[in-house]
């Protein structure tokens, strides 16, 4: 007879199974079983985090950039409740994490006793799937299927509720090699006929372009779309949560798209006759408005692992559901062995076209201010790190600049709350991405207002000595907030001054970090030197900048793809 | 267009609140949902009757669809299929309109299962239409207390829905 183990032992052995090496947390009443299993063993390793937020972003950051699924683990109450700002980014952006979260024992559940929510009922709608384990014996299977749905299909966070008596309580202990369940089998292959139907779309194409999302980034199919498009000649932009899918530095990149998109990326977007849509979801921020979009006529053939994403908000002429890469390589066989090519000389047509929206430089800023502006902070950042670097971000003016001047040419890379658009996310995630990747330079790219709503966490990284880059752009607005104002409420600025900031360099310095401010443009590129010659230091770089500077191009809310506002 | 949509999902705790809760979340409209295990004890049979435009159906079944517990789905206004409902209907039934009464609920093949010297409960099942029908046939003021589960829904002949 093999020995019993206890749930919170069969939860530690679990995660050593499936290969954990960290775990973000924070413990509680409820998981104090689980941790005093953590402390008897080293295989997986805690990172203690300072609000369980960032445990969930870090785990994010981990999962985004290492490819492996995050995992973070939480007491009951309000341990959960300050996790689902962190589940529902992860949920909104379709990442793969599994939560492991205390509750209060199987008795007291319904008798609101202390520190008890009902965490699936909180959190039913921001997971891919979410279990609250009764029986012990029922643990391992639960934890196996809960990796199993979080990293198969369309990713996405899954919740483990456990019990603190469960917790206590023994079982036999077997970890399921496989699993199979009926209710749940996600599609791989993408339909061989709609195949030919898309191949026959693409040769036909005059004005084709290729658009394509996070799902590209998250099945790992940066290589193959590479090959599709290359081989076809055509123009490819990436949606915010797709940048990397593409070689930014690549001429047939037109840049991203959508709300603060390039000019000819969106009129590209619009004039197109052929649209290949890949693992990329039409939302609002990227194609505006539906009606608009509609103005003019297009084929779109659409590539995904999700049918609810296929016609959601765009009627598509050609869905294939199925994972990307499987897809794209049943597409480029077609493509490379029929006789066939598309029509070169209305591609170079289109490409004249394209090259005179190109033309309209609309990313371009005054390079000779006096003030730091923005842009050249990001732009410098690009050129310092020779563009190898991850980059996070938070919400704001920040974030799309970063994603507009930093030019990723590889996935995963590039660590934003797209979705759900969290403030508080890019220091915590960062965090999680320089454990996933030790040897990396990792920044995030921050505004004032943003990095105050995790700022704690420079606590962790001193802890574990994480030498990130922080860069916050001190406008001293939520910019963001401040251009929305200024655009459509007649410049009443109505709480977005950020007041009573902190000394960003003393606040580095007291927990124990590089503090730098800069303030003169020409301070900009040997600020970054120095700091990321730091290798061991995190260093808080507090950059002065144009408080009145706008993102653009812009597709006010509401307006069509081609409305641009453009400097 | 009215719809109703067949599923099967496994009989777990949770299950039936992840579909409700789609719905709420969603913004789609039910207007009748009946859910109980079927003869396997590990499933249950759901039937939903939700109205929307054809793109708002094709996003009702592929979310349903999406939901992990769910294992089956079936539109069933799709093709040929039956659909019954029950409805408990207690009416005040004194003097005359006893009689009348009677007869009505015999004419809509109904059934007579609780009776007082002042009122009768009448058990019906037909479609939804069929069971409106009655209602109407009623003197509104005669009507005490309506009870309706809502529609079931089977497809017709070899239409079978299995895991
Ligand atoms: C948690 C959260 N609260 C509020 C918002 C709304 N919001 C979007 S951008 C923004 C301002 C961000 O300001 P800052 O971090 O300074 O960045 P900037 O836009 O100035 O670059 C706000 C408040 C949000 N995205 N997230």
């Amino acid at each position: 007879m093999s020995t019993e183990l206890t749930g919170a032992e069969i939860t530690v052995r679990c995660l050593q199974k499936e290969g954990v090496d960290y775990v973000f947390g924070y413990p509680g009443g409820a998981v104090l079983y689980i941790y005093d299993e953590l402390f008897k063993q080293d295989k997986v390793k805690h990172i203690l985090v300072r609000h369980e937020q960032a445990a969930l972003h870090a785990a994010d950051g981990y999962a985004r950039s290492g490819n492996k699924v995050g995992v973070a683990l939480v007491t009951s109450g309000p341990g959960v409740t300050n996790a689902v700002t962190g589940i529902a980014t992860a949920y909104m952006d379709s990442i793969p994490l599994v939560v492991i979260s205390g509750q209060v024992p199987t008795p007291a559940i319904g008798l609101d006793a202390f520190q008890e929510v009902d965490t699936v009922g909180i959190t039913r709608p921001c997971v891919k799937h979410n279990f609250l384990v009764k029986d012990v014996d029922e643990l391992a299977n639960t934890i196996k299927k809960a990796f199993y749905i979080a990293s198969t299909g369309r990713p996405g966070p899954v919740l483990v509720d456990i019990p603190k008596d469960v917790s206590q309580q023994k079982a036999h202990f077997a970890y399921p090699e496989k699993i199979s369940m009926r209710s749940y089998n996600p599609v791989t292959k993408g339909h061989s006929g709609q195949i030919k139907k898309a191949a026959q779309l693409i040769l036909g194409a005059r004005r084709p372009m290729i658009y394509t999302g996070g799902g590209v980034i998250l099945s790992d199919a940066a290589a193959k779309l590479g090959d599709l498009v290359r081989t076809l000649g055509f123009p490819c932009t990436n949606t915010l949560m797709g940048l990397g899918g593409y070689p930014a530095t690549d001429r047939q990149f037109v840049g991203m798209l959508g709300m603060h998109g390039t000019y000819e990326a969106n009129m590209a977007m619009q004039h197109c006759d052929v649209l290949i849509a890949i693992g990329a979801r039409f939302d609002d921020r990227v194609i505006g408005n539906p009606k608009h979009f509609y103005n003019e006529d297009r084929k779109i053939i659409h590539i995904d692992i999700d049918p609810s994403s296929i016609s959601k908000r765009v009627k598509v002429d050609v869905p294939i559901v199925g994972s990307i890469p499987d897809v794209l390589e049943a597409l480029l066989k077609l493509l490379k062995t029929g006789k066939d090519s598309p029509d070169h000389s209305a591609l170079d047509a289109w490409w004249a076209q394209i090259d005179s929206w190109r033309a309209r430089d609309c990313l371009k800023y005054d390079r000779a201010s006096a003030i730091i502006k923005p842009q050249r902070v990001i732009e410098t950042l690009y050129k310092v790190t020779k563009g190898a670097a991850f980059i996070t971000s938070d919400v704001g003016q920040h974030q799309m600049w970063a994603a507009q001047f930093y030019k990723f040419d590889q996935p995963r890379r590039w660590i934003n709350s797209g979705g759900l658009g969290t403030m508080g996310f890019g220091l915590p995630a960062a965090m999680g991405v320089q454990f996933a990747n030790p040897k990396g330079t990792v920044a995030c790219v921050t505004g004032e207002a943003s990095i105050q709503m995790c700022i704690q966490e420079l606590s962790t990284c001193k802890q574990y000595g994480l030498p990130l880059k922080i860069i916050n752009l001190n406008n001293r607005y939520m910019g963001m907030v401040r251009q929305w104002q200024e655009f459509f409420h007649g410049n009443r600025y109505a709480e977005s001054y950020m007041d009573a900031l902190p000394n960003f360099v003393k606040l580095a310095e007291s927990y124990g970090h590089v503090g730098m401010k800069i303030e003169q443009p020409g301070d900009v590129e040997g600020a970054l030197k120095e700091a990321f010659k730091l290798k061991d230091r995190l260093v808080f770089m507090d950059f002065i900048t144009d408080q009145t500077e706008n993102v653009f191009p812009m597709v006010p809310g509401g307006k069509g793809l081609s409305e641009m506002i453009l400097v | 267009m009215r719809h109703i949509i067949s599923l099967l999902m496994e009989n777990e705790a949770g299950a039936l609140s992840r579909v409700a809760g789609l719905f709420s979340s969603r913004g789609y409209n039910i207007e009748s949902l009946t859910v109980a295990a079927t003869e396997d004890p590990t499933l249950s049979r759901m039937t939903l009757v939700t109205a929307g435009s054809d793109d708002v159906i094709e996003q009702i079944t592929k979310q349903l669809n999406k939901l992990i517990e769910v294992v089956k789905v079936v539109d069933l206004s799709d093709g040929n299929h039956i659909e019954r409902e029950l409805m408990l209907i207690k009416v005040r039934a004194i003097g005359n309109d006893r009689e009348e009464i009677k007869r009505m609920a015999d004419i809509f093949r109904g059934r007579i299962i609780d009776v007082t010297d002042r009122s009768y409960t009448i058990e019906l099942t037909g479609t939804g239409a069929k069971l409106d029908a009655f209602i109407e046939a009623m003197e509104p003021s005669a009507i005490l207390e309506t009870v309706r589960t809502g529609a079931s829904g089977i497809g017709r002949g070899e239409r079978i829905l299995k895991p």
